[in-house]
């Protein structure tokens, strides 16, 4: 028995499948997905174009349905659920990072975290939640004002100061380059530590797979590999 | 040959296809522009062909006198003036008319024809029936306005007092004369047909009757090509003063023909005004929606241009794109306006001018102009956005655009930040990010609101009119001219009337008003100082006393037409009897929007007159419920000339203009309708396309569709409501305008909005934005929240 099952089970995925319908052909996404997420991991679904990890990631995320299989979020079955009983649950529940931050314009990085902690019902201070991304002294920088890194750094900001009870990052350092995506990975990897937040971390990106709990990996829409990773290495030690 | 579109029509097509409900947005604006012009211009043409048409081919006279009696012998010398061309004398008197089942008073002009062979001038056209023949003393040919008003036919009788004495007259023809197109009776201030008509007799049957044998009280005259009006005028004054002239005036002066041509002035400036808001508000959405596609095609563009593809070529598409609209518009303007010009004509045919006939005209030149006016509008609009797209160099246009540069606003700014939640701050900042945007669409959307304050302003204005005009100024229920001068006796017999509670009466006099070189040829009125009935009204609307020994004239006579104020002498030639000539101070100003006049006390121009207590006629008040038995009274009486009751005349007003209230209330409604929706609904798609990626990222971090239409519609609103105030201000401004174009001597439109003008307004407002902000909602649920995660803008 890991380390990992000791904590209590988050998401929990049987028999999951996704079909994407495109004019007449049928393109199966995923094709009978089993899988178990505990708080306070650190997951990395690893896999190449195309094997179906942002499917998944999206499914767990509540931003989507699968075409057949359950997912139970603790005791909430999301398959479920309705369109209004998802945003509730993205809205209380799940923090997400963009490979592109998708971090508003018009708002200040402060105010980029506060649009969030406005909505939440237990949110930390976007000052605290910018702090802890080493970003404390540049909170009043329109995303314009910053580099591709902070900017990044903000997104995370925003995405834990809601506690989250699982933090979903698709490719967050896809358009980074090696430096800066290390720090941004340390943001990450501290915010896992600090607050045991259950996180999911897609790439294709094989280097980054060490500084995971456990890494999962798909090929063709189904898990090939599924392992733990005794031998992780903090992210300033990675390279790609 | 194979038919093929080039790829780059293709992709114009497709783009136009894509965007379908703002390229329908924005040639519904351009088809309101379109459709103002097209009615005015195809109006103005229709009205104007007619009406030369009609004063050519039935002889219209250039010039026109009436007098009070003079010897056949006298024409002679008239004719002999140089550039008198033709001229035919006439008979004409004021009548009495019985229409038999119809109680009002019904006045009536009796006009004589030539006994034999056509008129020389002022021909008639028949519309039904038959011309009087030769020397046949009871047969006349009526004006089709009375005739249509009471159903009456070729061979119906109808009853006229003549000289005191109940004559049968056998209706034989029903006509239009160039003279007439335009009818109102003397004294009134709106066209009733059912009361007045105009009446065609036998020059020898109608001379028997008036004492007129061998003799004329009115003629009317061609002028050669380049006579010197004015000369010729004077000498026809000349010959005319010792045989009671009252002035020869010109075709310009003529009433029918003058009124005509103030409407058709009016919808000259409409044919002005309208579009041009319309087109102008046009230009600033093809140039919105332009950029936007322009910033969206980018990369398109940049790879067009690395394949080869000019400057020119590109900047060709994309004109292509804007003239496609404009096409849209104009053909669908076109069409409109040529259903409203249509519909316009024929109320104008049936409620004001009469013509023979009214072939709406449409010419191939009014729908040029619109199209090369609206290609304009739009190609300048968006000039500089396609300029842009035209210098893009390729390799810059493959590079994502540099993102916004935001910064706290003024409101924040000065501390006020904490009143306000983030997407609040989001509104407040993407408005003030592009102020100029913003305040084209505030602007864009308060044409809207004013465009319908315009539309609804003239229903309330008319009433403001009529109630200043028939409840504060003449409030007399009927007034009536006695046939000659009469003394002011005559009060106690029209007071002892059953049924007549009060009795004021009033002298006038044709008379020329001189003041240095303006002058006014039009009469003054003597009336009671304080008179219950009959008043004269300050700028404020309150009944002035009027002063002893002096004049007192509309403001629009003194200020505009003889330069003339309190304290100055103004010259009076008096055109009647005598014919004083006497300076006169001019002692107040008078507030009147139907007509102009000059009033004196009746005892001061007695005075001038060098007359006793003479009257030329009486203001009754009647009892509620006795008029038919005081008109049944008054007809009776030989020396009652002629008789206006005011409620018939306001009642008959309100029949005829109601179809013109309600045609322009439609139109207005339709058209501020498409230019708010165009606006709005325009605003609303950018901003969804340019906020789209944000807002379905907010959506992701679990905003509810509920919270992110607050920041994209929070902000439309926020336009919209700032919209509303600016909105008003430009209905007034607009209505201000209309005021000034329309101002004229026959009627001055009142500023008068109230608040159901401001609340349509703002009601055009609110709607367009509530619809817009449906269809918004409805693409807001469509948002694609996955794809957010995957691309870049």
């Amino acid at each position: 028995m890991g380390i990992a099952e000791q904590h209590e089970l988050v998401f929990r995925a049987r028999g999951l499948t996704k079909i994407y319908r495109m004019g007449e052909v049928e393109v199966p996404a995923l094709r009978g997905i089993d899988l178990e997420l505990r708080a306070g991991e650190l997951v990395v679904l690893l896999g190449p174009s195309g094997s179906g990890k942002s499917t998944l990631l999206n499914i767990l995320g509540g931003l989507d349905t699968p075409t057949s299989g359950e997912v139970f979020y603790l005791d909430h079955n999301l398959t479920a659920a309705g369109e209004r009983d998802l945003t509730a649950f993205r809205r209380d529940h799940v923090g997400f990072v963009f490979q592109f931050y998708n971090l508003i314009p018009s708002l200040t990085a402060r105010e980029n975290v506060a649009v969030v902690t406005e909505i939440s019902p237990a949110p930390m201070r976007p000052e605290e939640a910018l702090a802890l991304v080493n970003l404390g002294e540049r909170l009043d920088h329109f995303p314009a004002q910053l580099s591709g890194g902070e900017q990044q750094r903000v997104a995370i900001a925003r995405a834990i100061a809601k506690n989250p009870s699982v933090l979903l990052c698709d490719e967050p350092t896809g358009a980074l380059d090696s430096q800066t995506g290390v720090v941004v990975l340390e943001a990450l990897e501290k915010v896992n530590r600090e607050l045991g937040t259950l996180t999911v971390l897609i790439t294709h990106n094989v280097g980054i797979a060490d500084m995971a709990d456990r890494v999962v990996r798909l090929s063709d829409g189904q898990v090939v590999e599924c392992r733990a990773n005794p031998a992780k290495r903090s992210a300033h030690e990675l390279s790609w | 040959m194979r038919l093929a579109l080039h790829p780059l029509d293709v992709k114009l097509l497709r783009d136009l296809w894509h965007m379908r409900g703002q390229v329908l947005a924005i040639a519904a604006v351009i088809m309101g522009g379109v459709a103002t012009l097209v009615m005015s211009l195809s109006t103005y043409d229709s009205l104007t062909t007619t009406r030369d048409r009609f004063y050519r081919d039935y002889r219209f006279a250039d010039l026109f006198v009436t007098l009070k009696r003079a010897p056949e012998p006298v024409a002679e010398r008239l004719r002999a003036i140089p550039g008198i061309e033709r001229l035919e004398t006439r008979v004409r008197a004021g009548v009495k008319l019985e229409v038999a089942g119809f109680a009002d008073p019904i006045t009536g002009l009796l006009l004589s024809v030539p006994d034999s062979g056509d008129a020389l001038l002022n021909g008639l056209h028949l519309k039904r029936g038959r011309m009087v023949q030769p020397y046949s003393s009871d047969e006349v040919v009526l004006s089709d306005t009375l005739a249509d008003a009471h159903r009456l036919e070729p061979g119906a009788r109808i009853v006229a007092i003549i000289n005191g004495k109940r004559k049968a007259l056998e209706v034989v023809g029903v006509a239009v004369s160039p003279e007439y197109v335009y009818q109102i009776a003397p004294g009134s201030m709106f066209p009733d047909f059912k009361r007045y008509g105009v009446l065609w007799m036998g020059r020898s049957a109608l001379a028997a009757a008036y004492d007129m044998e061998g003799a004329f009280n009115n003629a009317t005259a061609t002028l050669t090509r380049g006579a010197p009006v004015q000369a010729v005028l004077d000498r026809v004054d000349g010959v005319l003063a010792a045989y009671g002239g009252t002035g020869a005036y010109p075709r310009q002066d003529q009433f029918s023909n003058r009124f005509l041509s103030e409407e058709l002035k009016q919808l000259q400036t409409t044919a002005t005004i309208f579009p041009a808001i319309f087109l102008g508000v046009a230009a600033f959405l093809l140039d919105v929606v332009i950029s936007r596609l322009i910033a969206l095609q980018r990369e398109q563009i940049a790879i067009l241009k690395a394949f080869g593809y000019s400057n020119r070529a590109v900047g060709w598409h994309f004109v292509k794109l804007v003239l496609v609209v404009v096409l849209l518009g104009v053909a669908a303007g076109t069409a409109l306006g040529a259903w409203f010009g249509r519909w316009l004509a024929d109320v104008y045919q049936e409620t004001t001018f009469r013509f023979p006939y009214l072939d709406y005209l449409l010419n191939a030149g009014t729908v040029l102009v619109a199209l090369l006016v609206s290609a304009a509008a739009a190609i300048t609009g968006t000039l500089f956005s396609v300029f842009r797209a035209a210098r893009l160099a390729p390799a810059e246009g493959m590079r994502p655009e540099t993102p916004a540069i935001y910064r706290a606003t003024v409101l924040e700014r000065i501390g006020l930040q904490r009143w306000f939640t983030a997407p609040t701050r989001m509104i407040m900042r993407h408005i003030e990010r592009r102020p100029v945007k913003s305040l084209l669409t505030v602007l864009g959307i308060s044409c809207a609101c004013g465009l319908m304050m315009v539309g609804n302003y003239q229903k309330g204005a008319i009433d403001f009119m009529v109630d200043v005009q028939f409840r504060q100024a003449a409030r007399e229920d009927l007034a009536l001219t006695f046939i000659e001068p009469t003394s002011g006796k005559a009060l106690h017999e029209l007071a002892a009337v059953p049924g007549v509670t009060h009795v004021e009466g009033f002298r006038d006099v044709p008379a020329i008003l001189r003041f240095q070189n303006y002058s006014y040829r039009s009469a003054v009125f003597g009336i009671q100082p304080e008179g219950r009935l009959h008043r004269s009204l300050d700028r404020r609307l309150q009944p002035v006393r009027l002063p002893a020994g002096g004049v007192v004239l509309t403001d629009h006579l003194a200020n505009k037409m003889l330069h003339v104020k309190p304290g100055d002498l103004l010259t009076i030639e008096v055109l009647e009897g005598r014919r004083q000539v006497a300076q006169v101070p001019v002692l107040g100003i008078t507030q009147q929007y139907l007509g102009v006049s000059a009033y004196m006390r009746q005892e001061s121009l007695n005075e001038l007159l060098h007359e006793g207590n003479v009257l030329s006629g009486a203001y009754l008040a009647i009892e509620p419920g006795a008029e038919p038995a005081v008109y049944a009274e008054l007809h009776e009486r030989p020396r009652v000339l002629g008789m206006v009751a005011n409620a018939a005349a306001i009642r008959s007003f309100y029949a005829t203009i109601g179809e013109f209230v309600l045609f322009y209330n439609m139109v207005a409604s339709l058209l501020a309708g498409a230019i708010g929706f165009g606006v709005v609904y325009n605003s609303a798609r950018i901003a969804l396309s340019e906020g789209g990626r944000e807002l379905a990222s907010l959506r992701v971090l679990g905003f509810t569709r509920g919270e992110i239409a607050y920041i994209l519609l929070g902000e439309l609103a926020a336009l919209a409501l700032a919209a509303i105030p600016v909105g008003m201000l430009v209905g007034v401004g607009l209505v201000a305008i209309l005021v000034q174009a329309f101002e004229s001597e026959l009627y001055r439109l009142p500023l008068i909005l109230n608040a159901d003008n401001y609340a349509g307004g703002a009601a055009v407002i609110v709607v367009s934005a509530l619809l817009s902000g449906w269809l918004v909602w409805h693409k807001l649920g469509k948002l694609d929240l996955v794809a957010v995660l995957k691309t870049r803008e």
